[in-house]
């Protein structure tokens, strides 16, 4: 037996997609010992994302409400789930709430983590997990020895499986207990429409963009293709845009199934924060930019012509 | 007021890596401080510098990670501790957070630091495994932090945003890029940095438990899709081109 409990996430009322890749990935493990798999939600209304993950291989939906994100709440919630249901595998969404509670999670459960996988693998009962080490440069597979063995996920990096699971609706009593912390304001007013994490298209922007004035270009093709925008380093350090846009080393890592990179020469910290797109496209100017090497289309022109034009072609095929 | 930085030492994001069966063969790797954990030793020294008191960096792993405590030396922390163990434990994240645990819980430090990720692993784990285990509460990816008394206010990145969160100390706290400008360390600084003393405590000292993870192997990232450059004549005719390549070969818009 092998029983997986994943810990999905919503974000204003809609499932993420990452919670049905993490159904997925457990799936995959369960059946391989004939175990169940149980999907947590932090949500009073379970029923309204069963059929969701139930279609991708969910046996139990469980709705624990512990209101507003609070790390050491969820981390709480999440391991008094673990004690009801003692899974053999966690897998959790290397997302930025899942970044905070999973290292809490762990050491409550006494298990080992490996955090950020884009690969999971059975071996003798073991899951072995692949992740990248080194800015992608090596990838690592690791087995994780205790009782229970527990892992992040990285967003869009489980091919969806559609797979009926038993799909039954249950809520949790369990308590997130005293919060050590508190929200005082959030301010969401700068963020990206579509968020770069969780985006399965970006349209990115670098130094060739030549100034700020020309991010509607680039958001426009985005709008287009519901994609979300980034940004190279050196447009943040020039203070063209936000932080928040940036891709690579000291900004996002991301692994979308396309990756639109206009003017930017694709420096390591950035292809650190972006080489595991499925498919990049490079629009540049100087055929010897480095980002040619990783690109899978390569446009060798000036992308003040070339954007506008794709994102009327898109326009054109998408309606 | 007693801070504890967590500092780790990474591969330069230049440097070659040559992979080997388990590890990565190290020669010719050119190693640095884990670029968030600066900004982590810099916010470290701002608090001491307005709050008073002492600021130590502790760094886990083989000897070599003593050119990163002595970085911190150089920017200017009062004490380095190497906790020494074996390069590649330091995959397991539940294995070094519990070593630092407990060193910590000597110090009865009032506030712990470290980066938001380091640049090797990009897990995320060990700063808030530290708080767990210390029973503290944390401020993941602060871009600014205030302390009044025993409370502290800081500004932090969320998904899409900011947030204001409030706690009391003691508090671990993950640096993001923008919490401060970390400074270089002057001549005179790296200097004497060379003379200060290396406190060195081993794994068994410690009493740390067994690794909870296993190695099973290393390997070069896999092959990309093989790429090409588009020839057309003109943006209409590669924009074309493009939606075509992405919709009927790509199949991802």
């Amino acid at each position: 037996m092998a029983d997986v409990l994943i810990v999905g996430e919503i974000k204003e009322g809609v499932l993420k997609k990452i919670s049905k890749e993490l159904v997925t990935a457990g799936r995959k493990i369960a059946d391989s010992q004939g175990g169940k798999v149980h999907a947590l939600l932090f949500t009073d209304a379970p029923d309204q994302y069963s059929s969701e993950l139930k279609g991708v291989g969910a046996d139990t939906v469980i709705g624990a409400n512990l209101g507003d994100f609070q790390p050491e709440a969820y981390a709480s919630g999440i391991f008094g789930v673990i004690q009801e249901k003692k899974p053999n595998v966690v897998l959790m969404p290397h997302s930025s709430q899942g970044k905070e509670y999973s290292p809490r999670v762990a050491i409550k459960a006494n298990a080992g983590i490996v955090a950020d996988v884009v690969a999971i693998s059975l071996d003798g009962g073991k899951v072995v997990a692949k992740k990248p080490i080194y800015s992608g440069k090596a990838y690592a597979n690791f087995k994780v020895s205790s009782d229970i063995q527990m892992f992040t996920l990285r967003a869009n990096s489980q091919e969806l499986i559609a797979k009926e699971g038993a799909g039954a609706v249950e809520k949790s009593n369990v308590s997130g207990g005293e919060a050590k912390s508190k929200s005082v304001s959030k301010d969401l007013s700068g963020g990206n429409k579509v968020q770069l994490a969780d985006a399965s298209i970006i349209v990115s922007g670098g130094r060739g963009i030549k100034g700020p004035e020309n991010w509607p270009m680039l958001q426009s093709l985005a709008d287009t293709l519901g994609a979300a925008l980034g940004a190279s380093r050196a447009t943040v350090d020039a203070g063209w845009i936000a932080h928040s846009h940036q891709v690579g080393q000291t900004g996002k890592t991301v692994s979308p199934n396309c990756y639109i990179a206009c003017g930017i020469s694709g420096a390591i910290q950035h292809l650190a924060g972006m080489g595991s797109s499925k498919y990049i496209v490079a629009i540049n100017k100087d055929p010897d930019a480095p980002i040619f090497k990783v690109a899978t289309y390569g446009v060798v022109a000036d992308l003040f012509e070339v954007v506008p034009a794709l994102n009327d072609e898109f326009k054109k095929v998408l309606g | 007021m007693k801070i504890v930085v967590l500092v780790k030492q990474v591969p330069d994001t230049e440097t070659n890596i040559k992979v080997g069966d388990k590890a990565i063969n190290e020669s010719g790797v050119k190693w640095i401080t884990s670029p968030y954990d600066e900004f982590a030793i810099e916010e470290g020294i701002r608090i001491r510098e307005k709050s008073g008191g002492e600021v130590i960096a502790v760094s886990l792993g083989p000897d070599r990670v003593i050119e990163a405590l002595r970085n911190a030396y150089a920017m200017g922390v009062d004490r380095a501790v190497h906790i020494k163990v074996d390069d590649y434990v330091t995959f397991d994240s539940t294995y070094t957070s519990e070593l630092i645990a407990n060193f910590i819980k000597s110090e009865n430090a009032d506030i712990v630091l470290g980066g938001r990720q380091s640049i090797d692993t990009d897990s995320s784990q060990v700063v808030l495994q530290v708080a767990e285990r210390l029973g503290i509460a944390h401020i993941a990816m602060a871009l600014e932090i205030t302390i009044a008394d025993k409370t502290v206010t800081a500004k932090r990145e969320i998904e899409g945003g900011t947030e204001v969160i409030e706690t009391l100390l003691p508090v671990a706290v993950t640096a993001q890029k923008g919490l401060n400008e970390p400074r270089y360390p002057s001549l005179k600084g790296i200097m004497s940095a060379k003379k200060k003393p290396i406190e060195t405590k081993k794994a068994e000292e410690l009493g740390a438990t067994a690794s909870k993870l296993e190695v099973v192997s290393l390997e070069p990232p896999p092959p990309r899709i093989a790429g090409r450059k588009l020839e057309a004549a003109d943006a209409q005719s590669y924009a074309s081109q493009l939606v075509k390549a992405l919709r009927e070969e790509a199949k991802v818009i």
